[in-house]
């Protein structure tokens, strides 16, 4: 009880303090130095339309690689942890019934959230949304396909293959950058072409398009790995 | 036009934080506390509310960051934050379920 009335009275001084924040609110009348820099340059120097993606993968670059390492390392530890348990052997246990709705609508939908995935990170350059977002939809596909099938098992080889070539490929981008452009991860080593074109804005597109993949990979590894072990547990305990 | 805009776009964010705030709410009251409750089974039935509770609260954040315009962020939230996480704690919760199982079947 007493726990309850610390927890609610810690969740009542948040808001007051973040509704105190927000009452002291103004917005800047115009950009700030570092805003303007990048509202102006962008479409010049990098020829992204998307100003947000030429931050994160040009002019923060290094940034993202370092999120997705901390992404790759996550998943390494959730497989390494998952290994590490108990190997039950696999029974012919039944399939778990599945909904006529999920079973079939995953069917019709899983490809069309994948399509929708890769999409949004080839554009990621032109519009809202890009490589991790892109990443995740692709994942959300992939759980999907596990809710209407929880013994599906996705080939490891082919995921590891794709998320080690793809996360190969970004770091040589970016020591290409070094080489033939500014500096590391510098999206001219291609020409920038026309602004708003799909193959525009130099490597933006191809590093994005890494980076989707890299991201969806591992956060499809890490589901099919829990779920690989919720369905081998469930085996075990099957009489 | 612009005005009455603004207005409605206010109320709505005003409406989903405490939404928002509710479902966290929620969430807090159906996570069990500690050892007072010895009823295990009880605790483990009303962790399921509290794991949607939290899905819902990312699910209104996202919508927040649409109105306040940041579709990219919006899109992450809506994946991960509602979609992934929520589906990562259920399959957890499964794990430790059938685990504590096995453990008083084996004795």
């Amino acid at each position: 009880m007493v726990k309850r009335f610390i927890a609610l009275a810690l969740v009542l001084a948040l808001g007051g303090l973040f509704s105190a924040l927000l009452a002291g609110y103004s917005p800047d009348p115009e950009l700030n130095q570092t805003a303007r820099y990048y509202a102006e340059r962008t479409a010049p120097d990098l020829g992204a339309a998307n100003i947000v993606t030429a931050i994160i993968v040009t002019y923060r670059g290094l940034d993202t690689l370092g999120e997705v390492t901390v992404l790759f390392l996550a998943a390494a530890v959730v497989g390494l942890v998952l290994a590490l348990g108990g190997q039950a052997e696999k029974s012919g246990a039944p399939r778990p019934p599945v909904g006529e709705l999920l079973a079939t609508g995953s069917r019709y939908l899983a490809p069309l959230i994948l399509l929708l995935g890769v999409y949004v990170f080839v554009n990621g350059h032109l519009t809202p949304g890009g490589g991790f977002q892109g990443g995740a939809i692709i994942a959300s596909g992939a759980l999907l396909m596990l809710l209407a099938d929880p013994f599906k098992t996705f080939s490891h080889r082919l995921i590891g293959a794709i998320e080690a070539l793809s996360g190969t490929f970004y770091v040589l981008i970016g020591l290409l950058g070094l080489v033939l452009a500014g500096g590391f991860l510098d999206n001219r080593i291609l020409p920038t072409g026309t602004l708003g074109a799909l193959f525009s804005a130099g490597a933006i597109p191809l590093i994005y398009s890494l980076i989707g993949l890299k991201v969806g990979a591992e956060l499809s590894s890490l589901l099919a790995g829990l779920a690989e072990e919720k369905s081998r547990a469930h085996d075990g305990e099957a009489p | 036009m612009d005005a009455s805009m603004d207005i409605l776009t206010t109320a709505l964010a005003a409406l989903l934080c405490l939404a928002m705030l509710g479902a966290a709410l929620l969430a807090v009251a159906r996570t069990p506390g500690k050892a007072s409750d010895d009823d295990e089974a009880a605790e483990i039935r009303a962790l399921p509310g509290a794991i949607l509770a939290a899905g819902l609260v990312g699910l209104m954040a996202s919508i927040l960051y649409l109105i306040l315009a940041a579709p990219d962020v919006a899109m992450t939230e809506a994946a991960i934050g509602s979609g992934l996480t929520t589906f990562l704690f259920f399959f957890v919760l499964a794990r430790i379920r059938s685990r504590r199982e096995r453990e008083t079947e084996h004795g």
